[in-house]
């Protein structure tokens, strides 16, 4: 298991991939484009799992692979692409501030996850070792995008790619239990989230999907 | 012989120019006497005790390689410096009395061989360098630098002082001794601490480099180049003497890290800032500043590689800072008596009163022109080939085992990367707004061009920075002395026979044949364009961008209409210029029905003041304060204080002796 | 033999790039043209404008100096030296042990600079304009070129073009996250360094947002031609240099006849063609970015180009 091997490689720049469309979520501001790459993400996330699936030789991965490509390349994105488009003009994009230390901060964040898993785990296989630190790191930069956007779309989209690095990080691992169950509560979650009226009440409540909008009424109703 | 006979002379004109009679003979006679010692520095000198010296013990000299390599830098920098001081009108008294002693400073600093003398040598050139600076300001912003440069030049002192104590503690003064007797553990760590701080506060190194582009423009130009060309030389030598030589082999890699960490953050700054002054002078100082940082990281690798037994790394990171040296005292020296001519020629050295130049004095727009070139760091000058050296130091790190090392390396790489860009981007600025465009004032359309002594002065260095681009593999042969010197018997100059190599079927560099290979693609493209296209070029007026034709009374246009110093820089002030400076930018609104135009004001203020040395002001002052309010107490609380003060001493005392 | 040889290659390379750079741009424009439903003209007419333009006398603005005359020479000497030094189809060409990454950077930066000094020389306003923004672009450009090159020094221990072409096209490496990283930062600058969509428009003239053309206001006759030519060598640099550093297979090895030369070459011309083609479809989706973003377009790419590192490193570390 090393360079050169084809199921190491394959498996490394699948997720490679994800990361760089992490970065590309990170660092883009028009939320059709990021709805894009999110689709883009979920595609390369089945092949992984898909790739994943084959090369240990576990048919449940497949599974798993499906439901994110239907789900996550192509339901949750036509559904995503029809909320933007009931949003004025003006609303789908960000105001274009902080790209660069956000880009740093993913930079320094994507150092601390090789840092953190490389020590921890010892021992183990070179490819689970990476891919580990690569699912890391997407998850991290979901988080991220979570807390440095604004709007309730980006958001969602950070914690889409959250989920993505997770299932990322169990179909790495061979032999993992619930991988299929796992991403399954995952996409419900997510799901949970995008159709739980989020956007909706918002929209029709304040007339913004800027969740700071939220700020002076909390501690309401309680 | 020649060494003393040199110092005499050099002594003696001190006096000389003290009288304020015949100041062109002054320099002269210091011209002379500098090109004496780099003689001394090329051959060498066997350590020689001197027949006077401190009451513990004789003075000591001696000029091994590393010492002759920079010998040879001050006597670059220093004759073109005299030569151009002769030819310009005569200086006040105290400049001509303290610059034969400045050069004297600086060249005892070289050829001390033990730690009094070279403190000696280093304060004399301190004290001689700010009478230098003050000697043109009585009152007034120069004073001011004058002052602030003091303050920094005797905290630069007492930390090397403090160094050299530690230093010494374990034998005696002789550097003999002290390589005998390397420091170890936390006394290691001190001499590090120290001469960061006390070299490093000369050379200007973050943070301690506020005062270099305030102090080195002040000057009169001679002496801002010699400042900028050859006195933080002294402070990289003194850096490489203390830190490799005196203090052993043995020390521990990480030594390298903050001289790294401290020099990219150098030459980030200072390139950047380089971009955001509005003085010629200033730009300069600015890139000093950035060549300094270069050069200070290539000694941190070059520390870090020989802890880490990568020798053959360490010699071309050391191989990078000791050439880069030599290249920047040529250009940098011919940089600053360039805008010099210009200052004294043409009457400014604001760039927004300049412009044009290239028309009104074609011999030092060009010399300007190859200098800034050169230092722009473009193949095939002089720069490019020191700073592929530190780029290739830079790109190997990934030869060290540890990870964060990797990645450190990496991460100044970038930041190095950058700071190449921005020096690029200061040279093409400074080029474009003095010397290329339309004039900007009538003064400068009437300026004549420099002559005579003057011209030497600027074709000298020109010409050295010419030779030393495709040549610079000949100049590391030279440096192979230096570096067995610093690195041990193993080590050699990364080269083979014309080019630089990183060992055998490594990364290489053959500058001479690139040289060769662009003039002759530039020769063959010009006769192959002029035999198609063989008609001298016409002239018409420019396309004016859509700006009113200018009234009669403006012959060279209207200066407005074309970019000025900030608005060239603004680019770079947007996108990085908060890194170094704290900048404000807010418009000026005219009342309404008012006819005068709006304006930006742009104002910046260096991170080093608001973040250093004004909260340390305000520390002084609330500690006054608090001074003060101690004189309002009872005298139970006086004899309190007193019997606490007391108490701790005691418990200081018994610490001390159990430890 | 081989001396023979690769004197042979050399020149022909030489001639060959020189000859596709203009038709290069021929080609991008019609294929934008295509793309966008127009006809476009015809791939060859940057050709025929070069050789009408260099029979033309050059009218030099009233404040320009010398530098104006000795500029677009040197600039495209050095441009021409930088392309002598990327290799098309053959490795192992007689200036090949010359060809480092860090001196193509230099050289391309010596014709920046030399194209910068000229936006000065004339004194008017867009001149100096651009030319600050042009090197603005290059001080983040740069940086992420260099990162690039360590990446590649990781992989084969030195920065020589030909050494890491080689080492790439043997296989030996496999597939690497850090590449597909490293390409993209280097794609995002070639698009910074040859004025193209994101960054600047190549097709207009008077744009308040120009860079590139705004230096060029002043040229005409053979001083137009030659930065003409200068430009689209510079893209055929560029694209050759994306060609050598990730697709370097099928490149004839050093050494080798005048077959394996005709099956590089052909492969070259695929590998230049795909990348025209990708250049124009990107250049006809995306719209062009306001100058103040573009230092976070290239900060990006100088991000990428360190994660590229970071990851090497890691892989390295624990093969």
């Amino acid at each position: 298991m090393g360079f050169g091997d084809t199921s190491y490689d394959v498996a490394h720049v699948l997720g490679g991939g994800m990361l760089l469309i992490s970065f590309v979520l990170l660092y883009q501001r028009r939320i059709f484009a990021l709805v894009n790459a999110l689709a883009l993400q979920g595609v390369v996330l089945a092949l992984a799992a898909a790739w994943q699936g084959h090369v240990q030789g576990a048919p449940q991965l497949y599974i798993t692979a499906v439901i994110a490509l239907a789900a996550k390349g192509v339901l949750i994105p036509i559904y995503l692409r029809r909320l933007v488009m009931q949003l004025p003009p003006a609303r789908r994009a960000e105001p274009a501030s902080g790209i660069g230390a956000s880009m740093i901060a993913g930079f320094l964040l994507v150092g601390l996850s090789i840092l953190v898993v490389l020590p921890a785990t010892a021992g183990a296989r070179a490819l689970a070792r990476e891919d580990l630190a690569i699912a890391l790191s997407v998850v991290l930069l979901g988080l991220l995008m979570m807390v440095t956007r604004r709007t309730a779309l980006a958001q969602i989209a950070g914690l889409m790619t959250l989920e993505n690095g997770l299932v990322l990080a169990a179909v790495g691992v061979a032999g993992m239990p619930l991988v299929v169950e796992l991403s399954t509560a995952g996409l419900v979650l997510v799901i949970a989230v995008i159709a739980g009226v989020f956007a909706r009440v918002l929209h029709e409540r304040f007339d913004s999907l800027d969740t700071s909008v939220l700020d002076p009424h909390r501690g309401e109703g309680t | 012989m020649l060494l003393g006979a040199c110092f005499l002379a050099l002594l003696g004109l001190g006096a000389l120019g003290a009288t304020g009679r015949a100041p062109r003979w002054v320099f002269l006679g210091s011209a002379v006497a500098s090109a004496g010692l780099g003689l001394v520095g090329a051959i060498g000198l066997p350590a020689t005790p001197l027949p006077f010296g401190p009451p513990w013990g004789a003075a000591q000299v001696a000029v091994d390689a590393l010492a002759g390599w920079f010998l040879v830098i001050l006597a670059l920098a220093a004759v073109p410096a005299c030569l151009f001081a002769a030819a310009s009108p005569p200086p006040p008294r105290a400049e001509g009395a303290g610059f034969p002693l400045f050069l004297a400073g600086m060249a005892l600093t070289l050829i001390a061989a033990d730690g009094f003398t070279l403190m000696l040598g280093f304060e004399l050139m301190s004290l001689a360098s700010w009478a230098l600076v003050a000697a043109r300001h009585a009152t007034g912003a120069g004073r001011r630098a004058a002052r602030l440069y003091l303050a920094f030049a005797a905290f630069s002192g007492i930390c090397l002082i403090g160094a050299v104590g530690l230093l010494a503690a374990g034998g005696g003064l002789g550097f003999a001794a002290m390589r005998a007797a390397p420091p170890e553990g936390w006394r290691a760590a001190a001499v590090l601490a120290l001469v960061l701080l006390g070299a490093g506060s000369k050379a200007g190194l973050v943070p301690f480099h506020v005062w270099l582009p305030l102090a080195h423009p002040a000057a009169a130009s001679p002496v801002s180049a010699l400042m900028s060309g050859a006195m933080v030389k002294i402070a990289l030598y003194v850096m490489i003497r203390l830190l490799f030589d005196l203090s052993g082999a043995a020390q521990p890699a990480w030594w390298g890290l903050p001289l790294l960490g401290l020099g990219v953050a150098t030459a980030l700054i200072g390139a950047l800032r380089a971009n955001l002054e509005r003085d010629t002078k200033a730009i300069l100082a600015c890139s000093t500043l950035e060549n300094m940082g270069l050069m200070v990281a290539a000694l941190g690798l070059a520390l870090a590689y020989r802890g880490a037994d990568l020798l053959p790394l360490a010699s071309v990171a050391l191989a990078a800072a000791l050439l880069h040296a030599l290249n920047h005292a040529a250009f940098k020296t011919q940089l600053f008596l360039s805008l010099g001519a210009v200052y004294s020629l043409a009457g400014s050295r604001d760039p927004d009163r300049l412009g044009g130049l290239i028309h009104r004095m074609p011999w030092v727009a060009g010399c300007a022109i190859l200098g800034a070139l050169s230092a722009a760091a473009l193949p095939p000058l002089s720069g490019f080939a020191s700073e592929w050296l530190l780029l290739q130091a830079l790109i190997q790190g990934f030869r060290a085992s540890d990870m964060s090392v990797q990645l450190i390396a990496a991460a100044s790489l970038a930041v190095v990367g950058m700071a190449v860009g921005l020096a690029a981007a200061a040279m093409v600025r400074l080029v474009g707004l003095v010397f290329l465009g339309r004039p900007r004032t009538p003064r400068v359309a009437g300026a004549p061009d420099a002559t005579g002594l003057m011209r030497v002065a600027l074709v000298l260095p020109t010409l050295l920075t010419l030779v030393l681009g495709p040549l610079a593999a000949v100049a590391l042969g030279v440096l192979d002395g230096p570096i067995r010197q610093v690195l041990g018997p193993q080590a050699a100059a990364p080269r083979f026979g014309l080019e630089l190599a990183l060992g055998e079927g490594g990364s290489r560099y053959l500058p001479g044949l690139v040289a060769l290979l662009l003039a002759l693609v530039v020769g063959g493209l010009v006769l192959l364009v002029r035999r198609r296209s063989p008609r001298e070029p016409a002239r018409g007026p420019a396309w004016d961008c859509g700006f009113l034709p200018p009234p009669p009374h403006m012959p060279f246009g209207d200066p407005l209409s074309q970019v000025s110093a900030l608005g060239l820089g603004q680019p770079i002030r947007r996108s990085l210029g908060g890194l170094a400076i704290a900048p404000r930018e807010w418009l000026v609104n005219q009342p309404p029905g008012s006819p005068a135009a709006a304006t930006l004001r742009v104002e910046g203020q260096d991170r080093g003041f608001t973040r250093l040395l004004y909260p340390l002001a305000r520390a002084r002052r609330a500690l006054s304060r608090e001074a003060e309010q101690l004189r309002g107490l009872s005298l139970r609380f006086y004899l309190g204080l007193t019997f606490g003060t007391l108490v701790s001493l005691l418990a200081l005392v018994a610490l001390l002796e159990r430890g | 033999m081989a001396v023979l040889g690769g004197l042979l290659t050399q020149l022909l390379h030489i001639a060959l790039m020189l000859a596709v750079a203009p038709l290069l741009v021929g080609v991008v424009r019609w294929l934008k043209s295509r793309l966008m439903g127009r006809r476009g003209p015809h791939p060859m007419q940057p050709w025929r404008d070069l050789l009408k333009l260099l029979r033309k006398r050059p009218v030099l603005a009233e404040g320009a100096s010398l530098v104006s005359r000795v500029s677009p020479y040197v600039a495209l000497g050095a441009t021409v030296l930088a392309a002598a030094l990327v290799p098309s189809f053959a490795f192992g060409m007689a200036l090949a042990p010359m060809a480092d990454l860090l001196l193509i950077g230099g050289l391309l930066a010596l014709a920046r600079v030399a194209l910068a000094l000229n936006g000065h020389d004339a004194g008017t306003p867009f001149g100096g304009l651009g030319a600050a923004r042009e090197m603005t672009f290059a001080v983040f450009a740069e940086p992420a070129l260099m990162v690039c090159v360590m990446v590649f020094a990781v992989l084969i221990g030195g920065t020589n073009l030909n050494a890491i072409g080689h080492g790439i096209a043997d296989g030996q490496l496999g597939l690497r996250v850090s590449l597909i990283f490293a390409a993209v930062a280097l794609a995002a600058v070639a698009l910074a360094e040859n004025a193209r969509v994101p960054v600047d428009n190549p097709a207009t003239h008077l744009e308040l947002t120009m860079v590139h053309e705004a230096m060029l206001l002043e040229a005409s006759g053979r001083h137009l031609a030659l930065w003409e030519m200068q430009a689209a060598l510079k893209l055929l640099v560029w694209l050759g240099l994306l060609a050598t550093l990730f697709l370097p297979y099928g490149t004839a090895a050093p050494g080798s006849g005048p077959f394996a030369w005709g099956l590089g070459l052909v492969l070259w011309g695929v590998k230049i063609g795909l990348l025209a083609l990708a250049l124009a479809v990107f250049e006809s989706a995306i719209a062009k970015m306001r100058v103040f973003r573009v230092p976070e377009f290239l900060g990006g790419a100088l991000m990428l180009a360190l994660l590229a590192a970071a990851l090497i490193f890691v892989s390295t570390g624990l093969a």
